[in-house]
């Protein structure tokens, strides 16, 4: 969906690492002990335990908002499916295996996103646009049940400046449509908003209303330009440690992090390498990063489907390092991480930025349980022959059930869960419209 | 009262039949009518035309008394069958797309 013009000689014919040696670049963390006295190290030990602990009642809490003795076996999981005609509410107990479907809402129009509230789950934010009639925002506070339209006036803060298009003029920011709703972690009626042409808003009073946060689009936004898919601002991420910091991503501009709640922000994009698609490679700005992620116990470390190229951060985003290691093929839109294992992630290869489809006609996911170099196809209940759809950006989930649920949809209108980390999946539904966004929750 | 028949997925976005009446005041333009129309049903607001140069939505048009209306001057007089309330005010969303 987002590729530049500029197409890498590898876009056809054959993938762009096969035949070439498995990169062992990922960052392992120096032995404590190696700084630290016997003492210093087991407090610091027993911190890690007590944090790490922490973070994953908090998962669970958040998400589900229920408290930390929830039984899996009372849990529900609610599926949020944002397609190109509308949007769809697949429902299932803790097992997932069977499926309860609801929809389509919004029978006609785009669903970009719709994700609910880590504070009220019951509170869902759905992103619904039209070519023709642009952009509404809805909001339900009975889990999807109804809805009633919210704010959609979207008006870029100050002068409104200009960007790089597609042929190198410069062009002013043009509003078309929201890309991503990210809900606070803290408060229900507060949301953000990634939209197109790139930048960050942010309501406060349930969507009623929005703000830009327009010091995003001063970090060098003269030379941000579009993707094929348009200049969008597809990824938010929330830090639940320290509330001053969030993460963004641009296509075609790249990373971003604020460390005062929004007020500035700087490119993170260092060590990422994009010899096919920009004139300077090493660009602080310009890059086509696709998808980050990360585990909520672990704000230093992001992962990142770029173009090309799967890409690891252990600082914050200062320095990112590839681990695409043994990926038949390092182009692709998702990266998750698991709810309960931070080193373990999941991304879903695609053949080359021109043919958006599996390598080989194989829907494979990919999961590395060591942070990234060393991948494992994930294959069974998944089809291995003549599948060639997509999976974009937003489509893939997971959820906070012990034994963590995978969910991902693709452009066919197939959406999979596997209710046992990837091992074994199933179609939830097979028909649905092109799927744009997967999002889930885990109830009480 | 000023006739309006809503595309389909506008009606339902504002939970209406297929047609919506408005009162408008002075002489009815398409501007003053969409005016009429945004307050009446707010969850409309941007959906025919630009929240702030309120210029009309590529894809949308007006239509009245068989003859297309989305290039007349915001500001021109709706024809008098209309203003009466014999004809309705069609916005139609563009046939597109192929």
């Amino acid at each position: 969906m987002n590729f530049k013009l500029k197409q890498s000689p590898f876009a056809s014919g054959f993938y762009k690492k096969s035949g070439r040696p498995r990169r062992q670049n990922h960052r392992h963390p120096r032995c404590p002990a190696e700084a630290e006295n016997s003492h210093q190290f087991i407090l610091r030990v027993i911190k890690i335990i007590l944090d790490y602990k922490d973070d994953n009642r908090y998962i669970s809490s958040n998400q589900a908002g229920s408290t930390p003795e929830r039984s899996d076996e009372m849990s529900n999981v609610r599926v949020l499916v944002g397609t190109r005609k509308g949007a769809f509410i697949l429902t299932s107990d803790s097992q997932r295996k069977d499926w309860q479907v609801s929809g389509p809402h919004f029978a006609g129009w785009e669903i970009y996103h719709i994700k609910g509230s880590p504070v009220n789950p019951e509170r869902i934010y759905a992103s619904q646009s039209s070519g023709w009639f642009g952009q509404v925002i809805q909001v339900s506070d009975d889990g999807g049940r109804s809805w009633n339209p919210a704010g959609n006036s979207f008006l870029y803060e100050g002068e409104t400046g200009t960007h790089q298009f597609f042929d190198g003029t410069q062009v002013p920011w043009e509003f078309k449509r929201v890309w991503h709703l990210e809900p606070s972690l803290t408060d229900a009626e507060t949301v953000f908003a990634g939209v197109e042409d790139a930048a960050l808003f942010r309501s406060t009073d349930g969507g009623r209303s929005w703000q830009e946060l327009p010091g995003l689009r001063q970090a060098k936004g003269a030379l941000w330009q579009p993707g094929a898919g348009g200049m969008c601002l597809h990824t938010i991420l929330l830090d639940r440690h320290n509330p001053d910091r969030m993460y963004v991503a641009i296509s075609a501009a790249g990373a971003f992090r604020t460390t005062d709640g929004g007020l500035t922000w700087q490119p993170i994009n260092r060590g990422l390498l994009s010899p096919f698609e920009l004139p300077d490679p090493t660009a602080e700005v310009g890059h086509c990063v696709h998808n980050l992620a990360m585990h909520p116990s672990r704000p230093e470390v992001l992962f990142m489907q770029k173009h090309w190229d799967v890409m690891r951060s252990d600082d914050a985003g200062d320095s990112w390092h590839e681990v695409s290691g043994n990926l038949p093929s390092d182009f692709g839109f998702p990266v998750s991480v698991h709810a309960h294992e931070p080193e373990t992630i999941y991304v879903v290869p695609i053949k080359s930025d021109s043919e958006h489809y599996p390598p080989e006609g194989k829907l494979r996911v990919y999961r590395s349980r060591n942070g990234g170099g060393d991948w494992q196809a994930l294959t069974d209940g998944l089809p291995q022959s003549d599948c060639y759809v997509n999976v974009l950006r937003d489509a893939m989930a997971v959820d906070t059930l012990d034994s963590c649920g995978i969910y991902f949809g693709t452009t066919g209108g197939q959406v999979y869960v596997s209710a046992d980390s990837g091992d074994h999946w199933q179609a939830i539904v097979h028909d649905l419209p092109s799927v744009l966004s997967v999002e889930v929750q885990t109830l009480p | 009262m000023i006739r309006i028949l809503l595309p389909v997925h506008l009606r339902s976005l504002a939970g209406t039949g297929r047609e919506v009446q408005v009162a408008v005041e002075g002489t009815p333009s398409i501007r003053s009518t969409l005016d009429a129309l945004e307050s009446q049903y707010p969850m409309l607001r941007g959906t025919l035309r630009d929240q702030v140069s309120k210029e009309r939505r590529p894809f949308i048009r007006f239509f009245a008394c068989g003859q297309d209306l989305s290039h007349e001057p915001p500001d021109a007089p709706l024809p008098l069958p209309v203003v009466k309330g014999e004809e309705p005010l069609r916005v139609v969303g563009a046939m597109a797309g192929g």
